[in-house]
């Protein structure tokens, strides 16, 4: 989606040499999109280690007991889908930690955010004081990283009682927002005397301010203040985590658009119920399509249960094999049932895996899987940071063209 | 069609869905010559047997075998009796179990599965033997046969859990003989393997000497080191299940054959709701192996309910069965019953599922290289489950007042594994 939309933007920009220009954006953006920095903050004990070790590095729920508190910030790359990197900055959160964030670091922590990730703990006894914590944080993020989307995780939901929880989640919701409108306003206030001083980066998100006259900096960036920003509620215990995991990665893929088109034309070829295409490590849902039948499935959180059940059979597999945790544990999974349905989970690029459900039929579920096969080439595009997309249009419609004669031969056969 | 997979699958038996499965048409072809072979030599040797006076298996002459069979959980008050039947027979989660109420009366909970049993769950404060406010009645909670499971918690001082359990085998040898007294040494979870095994290793010398103390020997005490966080609770009761089966040694010889024939390195028969395997062939078991295969079914159950169990429109139907296809769904599919399979990544040991029916399903771990061989596979699978939906049939007629002869039973029972042999032999 970031490749596509950006060089259309510039376009629009009064320049004589525009194609040049764009071209280099487009290439500029591309290396943007390649190194995504994602800030993961909240409170110390609230759970940030925690998620990240489940996601990323495939612990259990219970293992993660053993994780100590983080010291400062704990950088990792997390390499996703060959050619998006994550560099993920899991920040202790203990209050001297907090402190030197916002005072002696705060350039170097909070310019050029891609992604802020802020989790509250639910069963906190300081709500107020958390809240004041963030407070500062999103000042922060929004003084130096604008465009940075904010993923607010409240955690622990799992102590809370079933019958209250969605009650809980919506007051603390209303309180969240609150606080961050708050927060911008602060922003707002500090604005004039803030962004001169600032190190607003020369290197940071310089593409969007930069078109900006600087003149009228005070008086218009203050509408298009806002902050992106989205919450879930999460739990290490069940599949909550992956469904907030897999929108706060969403965002974050480059070429969506194109994997999206080009799923599609998979399962109309194939005559598919529903395809989930999972990142290899982490299992996280990447995209997904549903044929109009796999629509009124009643379960609404099939996706992230999906990912929670290949996950914890991924483990049972690396018990029985003795491999390591992180290696690759099955390469292909059938289930039939009956006249009921089919489906197969199978390895799919070399960075994921792909599952598909069906309707029913021996002669379908072998065709299906033959198509499967020979559409790998058309999304090998996921796998390198060399490899350039087909355009989504020519690129579906000559998969269709390849697809059609196997499908055939495999009914009749 | 009701499946072992779909949750809530509780619908009263439908005597039409339990047709008899036909046998396979029967030709005289040399491999059908060779089982006959096998067969005569098998009731031959039974014959011989009988001759000699040696001890055939029969069922344990009970009065009264005309009931469910029945579990009874006992122990110290918060040993977790409660936790282990929730978690075993109603899926609780391990680490909910914390919540549970102390229980203050008997618990009776009946599993319906292949067989129908009866778990009773006893406060851990109440004596049964020695109550004399409110005396219980002793045929009536001893008179079926089954077992007793005494649960002792391994992280606790346990030497008054041992002494009432003396007591209570003691009480048990004198009228009730035919009910298997089962020790789970409890909680074991978080113990090191040395540490478990002197536990393991006190309570049984101070069983055993209490017991040759009073002139009891040879009870029948049985002792596992079992937690609800694993697989051991599930383990557990499969072998104390496995001991309530009438001829379980006929349906392992079936799985022995089974594995022998299509290389098979392990094979179980899981009851899918309780993923207590009720038998297994006979190659030595390891725990590796039954974590892999019930997780197994547990992945399969969660994505039968995720996308099988929902009714599907009459439109998408009738498009699957319209041009090019014009045949019913039913006819497109191969089998009726669930079956799966999964190749790991370094390609070695396949693992195979089927359904068997209503309750079972039969998980086997295969060898390397065999997945290539999986239309043969599943042609002799398909015929060991005809034996096994046949054994049960034969079993489950044989518990009811008009009972078939134990020798037809050994019979059918011995048809299922020689149909699993034919057609084997003609695959290879």
């Amino acid at each position: 989606m970031a490749d596509y939309d950006q060089p259309s933007g510039m376009g629009g920009h009064p320049s004589t040499a525009a194609s040049a220009a764009a071209q280099q954006a487009a290439q500029a953006q591309l290396k943007k999109v390649k190194k995504q920095k994602v800030l993961l903050m909240g409170k110390s004990g609230s759970g940030k280690s925690s998620m990240r070790s489940i996601i990323f590095s495939n612990y259990l729920a219970r293992d993660t007991r053993r994780l100590g508190a983080t010291i400062d910030i704990d950088l990792s790359h997390v390499k996703f889908l060959g050619n998006l990197t994550l560099n993920l900055w899991d920040c202790g959160g203990q209050e001297a930690f907090m402190e030197n964030y916002l005072s002696q670091q705060r350039a170097h922590v909070f310019s050029n955010v891609g992604v802020l990730i802020y989790v509250f703990d639910i069963e906190s006894r300081d709500v107020d004081r958390d809240l004041a914590t963030y407070v500062n944080i999103i000042s922060a993020l929004v003084q130096y990283s604008r465009e940075a989307k904010v993923f607010v995780l409240i955690h622990k939901m799992d102590l809370i009682q079933p019958m209250t929880r969605e009650d809980v989640f919506d007051r603390r919701v209303a309180l969240v927002r609150r606080k961050t409108a708050e927060a911008v306003a602060i922003v707002r206030k500090q604005k004039p005397e803030s962004q001169p001083s600032g190190p607003g980066g020369p290197a940071a998100g310089s593409v969007p301010q930069g078109s900006l006259p600087s003149p009228s900096d005070l008086s218009t960036p203050i509408p298009d203040l806002e902050v992106e920003m989205q919450l879930f509620a999460t739990s290490i215990w069940d599949q909550s985590l992956y469904k907030a995991w897999a929108s706060i990665i969403h965002d974050l893929v480059p070429n969506l658009s194109v994997i999206e088109t080009q799923l599609a034309s998979l399962g109309v070829a194939i005559d598919a119920d529903e395809i989930l295409l999972f990142e290899r490590t982490s299992f996280l849902v990447v995209s997904k399509w549903t044929s109009p039948e796999g629509e009124s499935n009643p379960y609404g959180d099939r996706f992230e249960r999906m990912s929670n059940i290949l996950k914890a059979w991924k483990h049972t597999c690396s018990k029985f094999t003795g491999t390591p945790r992180n290696a690759e544990q099955f390469s292909d999974f059938e289930y039939k049932m009956g006249a009921n349905f089919s489906m197969f989970v199978t390895k799919f690029t070399t960075n994921t895996y792909i599952l598909v459900c069906m309707p029913p039929g021996e002669a379908r579920f072998n065709s299906a899987k033959l198509n499967v096969a020979a559409a790998r080439p058309w999304f090998r595009f996921l796998d390198g940071p060399s490899m350039i997309a087909p355009t989504a249009g020519m690129g579906s419609s000559q998969m269709l063209s390849g697809l059609v004669g196997a499908a055939g031969g495999g009914g009749e056969a | 069609m009701a499946s072992a997979f779909r949750r809530g699958s509780d619908a009263p038996l439908d005597p039409s869905t339990e047709t008899r499965p036909q046998c396979v048409s029967r030709r005289t072809s040399r491999a059908m010559l060779n089982l006959h072979r096998v067969y005569e030599q098998n009731r031959q040797r039974v014959q011989q047997n009988l001759k000699d006076g040696a001890k055939v298996p029969e069922p344990i002459a009970v009065p009264h075998a005309k009931g469910k069979p029945r579990l009874l959980l006992m122990g110290q008050r918060r040993s977790g009796k409660s936790s282990i039947s929730s978690v075993v027979f109603h899926k609780l989660p391990p680490n909910e179990t914390l919540f549970l109420e102390s229980t203050a009366r008997i618990q009776k909970d009946s599993l319906n599965s292949f067989m129908e049993f009866q778990v009773w769950d006893f406060p851990g404060q109440i004596d049964v033997f020695d109550n004399p406010a409110f005396p219980f009645d002793m045929d009536a909670i001893f008179g079926e046969i089954g077992a007793l499971i005494w649960v002792i918690d391994a992280q606790d001082d346990y030497l008054e859990a041992v002494a009432r359990l003396n007591a209570t085998i003691l009480h048990l040898q004198r009228s009730y003989q035919h009910i298997n007294i089962e020790v789970f040494i409890h909680k074991v979870d978080g113990l090191s393997d040395d540490y478990k095994l002197d536990i393991q290793r006190d309570i049984t010398i101070r069983i055993q000497d209490e017991l040759s103390d009073q002139g009891v020997e040879n009870a029948p005490v049985n002792f596992h080191l079992t937690s609800i966080y694993n697989h051991s609770i599930f383990e557990a009761f499969s072998k104390v299940i496995q001991k309530l089966i009438p001829r379980l040694g006929q349906l392992e010889a079936m799985l022995t054959n089974l594995c022998r024939t299509c290389r098979f390195e392990k094979a179980y028969l899981f009851d899918v709701n309780t993923k207590i395997y009720i038998a297994t062939d006979s190659t030595p078991e390891d725990m590796a192996s039954y974590e892999i295969c019930s997780d197994y079914v547990d992945v399969i159950i969660d994505f039968t309910e995720v996308y099988g169990s929902w009714q599907r429109s009459p439109e998408w139907r009738k498009r699957l069965e319209g041009p090019p296809w014009e045949q019913k769904l039913e006819d497109q599919v191969a089998c009726e019953w669930a079956e799966s399979g999964m190749v790991l990544a370094d390609a070695q040991r396949p693992i195979m599922l089927r359904e068997v029916d209503r309750f079972l399903a039969l998980v086997a771990i295969m060898k390397e290289g065999s997945y290539e061989k999986m239309p043969q596979i599943n042609m002799n699978v398909d015929v060991v489950v005809k034996g096994l939906t046949e054994f049960f049939e034969i079993t489950k007629s044989k518990m009811t007042p008009t009972a078939v002869p134990g020798g037809v039973t050994a019979v059918g029972g011995g048809n299922g594994v020689m149909n699993g042999n034919g057609v084997v032999g003609d695959g290879h």
